[in-house]
């Protein structure tokens, strides 16, 4: 098809800027004094409220938390959970020592079971905020061995072995006295809310003003609790994929280049969204659609 | 003489139009390009590039390459204005995410 560049402008600006001002007239700006607890609980009042026969423990079960039919094959599918096999790697390479003795177990507290919910955490050495997947590969790098992919496979694999050992253990992210930690938690909120993409959409687009809502065949899952299930297997990526799957993904969906996986942005949207969902228990790995 | 002045006219109104419709050339994909890369390079600083952007480029790019300048400038000029699109919602977005918060 041959492109008529005037009439694209005109048809991709104006979408833009109709879509822009339709979320402009949405509400009033909030204030701008940072208070993240008064986030957590404005957050997870919102998600009560819109939802209030979904027990707040259910939120982790992102989009079979919102439709009965989907529940249902969903506790069917637990009985042969896609995840096994991950699990099953994840738990070999966690124990499996590197080249050096050393294992996962001796960089972490806790010999790594059982914390998963303490992580993305602000690390004021580092004076940034550190997820389970940075921490895993800075863990395989302080000992010599190649970092993972970010996005899959082992990465996912160890992830989700160190999730199993958290499930049901609450979200429990803190923001430390400490600027830089408040700037990263504010920055990933930024970017939660912030329009991208030639669709503009937000995270929130999905998963604050339409969760329950079918985009094509998906029901999207709400913002609370979305983090808790990760690692996930997605039927719709035929395997196991991380955090960072999860938001790099997102992003090419509504048509923006993805930024590399862990970069600031990502980390700190981590940190924000967990934050929020404090108290909710860890339930990862999951299954997804 | 009238037919020949109309003729003359016709004539006159085409030539000033042509260059319109003229085949575009290397230079002028050359050109289109560098102004689509230089407005999606800003959009990158931004953190802000739109995929639709990308693949506009590439076309844009593999038109030249076989010959087509015509499809190549309009690709250019596409992803020139999908990559200013991107840069204004960026733009808007600075504060404008906050109209979407929770609170």
């Amino acid at each position: 098809m041959r492109l008529v560049p005037g009439s694209v402008l005109g048809s991709t600006f104006g979408i833009v800027v109709a879509a822009l001002l339709m979320g402009a007239a949405h509400s009033a700006p909030a204030s701008d004094t940072p208070n993240p607890a008064a986030d957590a609980k404005a957050f997870q009042k919102f998600f009560t409220d819109k939802f209030p026969k979904v027990k707040f423990e259910d939120f982790v079960n992102g989009p079979y938390s919102m439709d009965e039919g989907l529940y249902q094959q969903w506790k069917e599918k637990e009985e042969f959970p896609p995840y096994e096999f991950a699990l099953d790697m994840g738990k070999e390479l966690f124990a499996k020592p590197f080249k050096n003795g050393k294992t996962f177990a001796d960089c972490f507290p806790n010999k790594g079971i059982g914390i998963r919910q303490n992580y993305p955490t602000f690390d004021e050495k580092q004076g940034k905020v550190v997820t389970l997947e940075l921490a895993v590969n800075q863990c395989l790098e302080s000992n010599g061995e190649k970092p993972y992919s970010y996005t899959k496979d082992e990465m996912a694999a160890v992830t989700a072995y160190m999730a199993f050992t958290s499930r049901g253990k609450p979200f429990d992210i803190k923001i430390p006295n400490d600027p830089r930690a408040l700037a990263a938690y504010e920055n990933g909120k930024r970017y939660f809310y912030t329009r991208r993409g030639q669709l503009n959409f937000s995270c929130a687009s999905c998963h604050v003003q339409s969760p329950g809502e079918h985009i094509r065949a998906e029901v999207l899952a709400p913002a609370l609790g979305i983090l808790n299930a990760m690692p996930i297997y997605r039927s719709e990526w035929g395997g196991m994929g991380t955090t960072s799957r999860r938001f790099t993904s997102c992003n090419s969906q509504v048509r923006g280049v993805p930024l590399k996986p862990q970069d600031d942005e990502y980390r700190d949207l981590e940190y924000y969204l967990s934050y929020v969902s404090n108290g909710l228990p860890i339930s990862g790995p999951g299954a997804r659609p | 003489m009238r037919p020949l002045t109309l003729a003359l006219t016709v004539i006159l109104l085409t030539g000033a139009t042509l260059p319109a419709f003229a085949a575009s050339t290397e230079a002028d994909f050359k050109a289109a390009y560098a102004a689509a890369e230089a407005a999606n390079n800003e959009a990158g600083k931004l953190r802000n590039q739109w995929t639709t952007t990308v693949s506009a480029l590439t076309a844009a790019k593999k038109a030249a390459e076989a010959g087509d300048f015509d499809k190549a400038v309009a690709a250019s000029k596409h992803a020139e204005e999908l990559a200013k699109a991107s840069i204004y919602q960026s733009q808007e977005q600075k504060d404008g995410w906050k109209q979407m918060e929770i609170r």
